[in-house]
């Protein structure tokens, strides 16, 4: 039976056939569909992890345990998982590992766009890269055989395009896989020195032994067509060259490392011109110059941004693309009602320097909030308002972070911070869900990932634990007591924790109450809320009341200062 | 067939071209689709592509590439004119939702998209929202989208319906099978 399926649902279904028993994962867009899809299958045990580097780490435990595994995340989760995946590319595996990293190119949604295969190539770990939903169920299957025969980790990578595109698939039963039994073997899994030198050896070999085999790997395909013309190119790329050149012929590599460079090196030579078409960096394009094949590349694309087939037609075929018109853009914002814009506000209001984190609270660097200054990764808010602190003592700054970030990769850098002995404000925005990614559970919200009930991370008792004296709770809805607690805490020479508690809008159900607008003089005051269901008209504002939220939120109400906006249930 | 759809984040795009997909299965074609999750979903431009035929290769379609671009927002359609063909049409709701440089004074909405697109392309302006409410709720919004698509193309209004029956929820069927109907008899 043959199924239009999202990549990532069929990733899932590729790991549910080919018998995985553990799968852990971090939410991260473009992955996590992923990991939800797979939770509907009861005889894979899925779980959200509260980073991508204990997903790794319990993916590899399931894995030397015996069972087959697969753990999910998007390219900057691994950098978090890097510790582990180094290691465990000397361990081998028992039952096979599969690790999907999905790359972002053009920044859909991400803080950068690193290319991914560069961690295959530094921890000589073979990588696959499917060009459709079909190649993707089909390539989680190869790599865990893979996985199993060359005692090696595979990783599976996907970018944005392939991740979430949809294409029919081919739907085919569970292969069980018995448990293989686990064998104490010191050399093998425990990696200290005397061990790990020994694994080294192991490693490069494994290597070449893979080298060799993906000379005549069946997922490395060449199509012959015109040769006067030959690409070499992987997923989405691949497509896109089908569709820009399709008298072109193509070398579609289906394992991106290692290469099949002789292979390669015969298809350069047979056609009159050769030329790798990749995203981002030269990945293809160094290694076959290195090995003296003459190909052309990143002189012709560029190293950011994604390829399209009209960029393709543009620089091989001179077909101008056509040009887009000039529009007010439409970037995403927060939702009317979100709890986030009340602390935004605030910190706008009193002009702090706020080193802000990943979620949707980035978004209050848009204007009109535009109240953030700092954003590098997961985490990072934490630390880096510490190191402003040190750095000058006077600075006048906070620290913002999401619950589930804050779970993430915020607590180590609390526990900086008070043993330290900084004098910061983190506010954690705790709206009790993974927003940004479509609301995952994570520790703090007291459910699973199936949405089974289980114990529930305490915020509070966390940040105590950690020695935080100063700790309120606080609705961000409430501004007065928002702007009094991040005043007073500015003041303080301590750690201390707001944590601003409201439910995010968007999961909660039924029938909103609105507010209206009577006899408005036009200020703008209640435009600086960046609400997207208020809007300036020549008579005043107007507020959407399919968007509106109502007097719970009331934020335009806070601020109008002639008391203009007004909740539109006094009606009745 | 190339149809971009595109609109705001959170106008129920995603079903419609969940429903066009099913169409494709029917009729027996070959199909890609692909949409934008993550950030881009919150009250951004949102564009999904739906790509059907014999055999499909890239699940994007490019610049100048598109067959019909089905719009549910005025502005949205403006700033992606540039990926339809020169044969292509333009289904567009006729609806202004503010982007938020419009909405602080930083950017100014066009008012001339409707002669401006008229002019150059076959373009069908309908109210799908005051549609989706006569037959009995606002959301069937994207489903009148898909019938005034339906007409425009000329596609199997029968198969079509059974797309829509095969994709929403049973309990919300009768509404949604009038709101195909409505938008079909939309476009003349």
């Amino acid at each position: 039976m043959k199924k239009l399926l999202l990549t990532n649902q069929a990733i899932a279904q590729g790991a549910y056939e080919s018998g995985v028993r553990v799968v852990s994962s971090y939410p991260g867009t473009p992955s996590t569909e992923i990991t939800e899809a797979v939770a509907k299958y009861n005889e894979v045990y899925a779980e959200w992890a509260p980073n991508e580097k204990v997903a790794l780490e319990v993916g590899i435990g399931a894995s030397i345990a015996g069972a087959r595994a697969m753990v999910c995340m998007k390219h900057v989760g691994l950098n978090v998982a890097a510790d582990p995946l180094f290691t465990i590319a000397y361990s081998g595996v028992n039952g096979g590992l599969v690790i999907v990293v999905a790359d972002d190119p053009g920044m859909h949604s991400s803080q950068n766009e690193q290319d991914s295969r560069f961690y295959a190539r530094s921890a000589h770990i073979p990588m696959v890269e499917p060009a459709d939903s079909q190649e993707a169920k089909d390539y989680v299957g190869f790599a865990l055989d893979f996985s199993e025969k060359y005692d090696t980790p595979v990783i599976l990578r996907t970018t944005t395009r392939i991740a979430h595109s949809q294409s029919f698939v081919e739907i085919g039963e569970r292969q069980e896989y018995p448990l293989r039994p686990y064998v104490k073997d010191v050399s093998k899994y425990t990696m200290m020195p005397s061990s790990a030198k020994g694994r080294h050896i192991v490693v490069e070999a494994r290597e070449n032994k893979i080298k060799e085999v993906a000379e005549t790997l069946e997922i490395n395909k060449v199509i012959y067509k015109d040769k006067k013309l030959g690409v070499i190119c992987a997923g989405a790329i691949y497509q896109y060259v089908e569709e820009a050149l399709p008298h072109a012929s193509i070398y579609k590599l289906g394992m991106v490392y290692p290469l099949p460079i002789q292979s390669l090196k015969r298809f350069a030579s047979e056609v009159d011109e050769c030329i790798v078409i990749e995203e981002l960096e030269p990945f293809i394009e160094n290694q076959l110059k290195a090995n003296g094949v003459n190909v052309k590349g990143k002189d012709i694309f560029s190293l950011q941004g994604e390829i399209t087939v009209a960029t393709i037609r543009e620089k091989m075929c001179g077909e101008k693309a056509v040009k887009g018109v000039d529009a007010p853009v439409r970037p995403p914002i927060m939702c009317a009602g979100c709890p986030h814009r009340g602390v935004f506000y605030i910190l706008n209001k009193l002009r702090c320097v706020v080193n802000a984190d990943i979620g949707c609270y980035t978004l209050g660097a848009q204007a009109p909030l535009s109240s953030v200054d700092t954003v590098i990764c997961m985490g990072a808010s934490v630390g880096m308002a510490h190191g402003f602190r040190k750095a000058n003592k006077d600075a006048k700054n906070v620290a913002v972070i999401g619950d589930s970030t804050f779970i993430h990769s915020g607590i180590t850098g609390l526990i900086n911070a008070v043993y330290n002995k900084s004098a910061m404000t983190l506010i954690i925005l705790d709206n009790s869900t993974t927003g940004m990614t479509g609301h995952q559970e994570h520790p703090g919200t007291g459910k699973t990932l199936q949405g089974d009930i289980t114990s529930k991370l305490d915020l509070y008792q966390i940040c105590k634990a950690c020695g935080v004296e100063k700790i309120d709770v606080v609705d961000p809805y409430d501004l007065v007591n928002v702007e009094r607690l991040v005043k007073e805490n500015m003041a303080r020479q301590e750690v201390c924790v707001i944590i601003a508690k409201r439910e995010c809008e968007l999961l909660k159900k039924g029938a909103k109450p609105y507010c209206k607008v009577e006899d408005c003089k036009n200020c703008g005051l209640c435009l600086r809320i960046g609400c997207p269901a208020i809007a300036k008209t020549d008579k005043g504002v107007k507020i959407d009341k399919s968007l509106c939220v109502g007097v719970d939120c009331g934020l335009c109400i806070k601020v109008c200062p002639f008391n203009s906006i007004k909740d539109a249930r006094e009606d009745n | 067939m190339n149809i971009l759809i595109v609109g705001v984040g959170g106008q129920g795009t995603l079903l419609t071209s969940k429903v066009l997909g099913k169409y494709a299965e029917l009729a027996g074609f070959d199909c890609k689709l692909s949409e934008v999750h993550g950030m881009a979903q919150r009250g951004g431009s949102v564009v999904t592509h739906v790509r059907f035929g014999k055999k499909v290769y890239s699940p994007i379609i490019w610049e100048g590439g598109a067959d019909i671009i089905l719009a549910f927002e005025k502005l949205e359609a403006f700033r992606y004119q540039n990926y339809l063909k020169e044969s292509g049409v333009m289904v567009i709701n006729d609806m202004e939702i503010y982007p938020m440089p419009v909405i602080i004074g930083a950017a100014v909405y066009p008012d001339t998209i409707k002669d401006s697109l008229s002019g150059k392309v076959k373009t069908a302006f309908i109210n799908a929202a005051e549609i989706a409410i006569k037959a009995g709720n606002i959301k069937a919004l994207n489903i009148v989208m898909v019938g005034a698509l339906t007409k425009m193309l000329g596609f199997d209004f029968d198969k079509m319906s059974q797309a829509v029956t095969e994709s929403v929820p049973p309990k919300f069927l009768d509404v949604n099978q009038k709101a195909l109907l409505d938008g079909y008899n939309s476009i003349g």
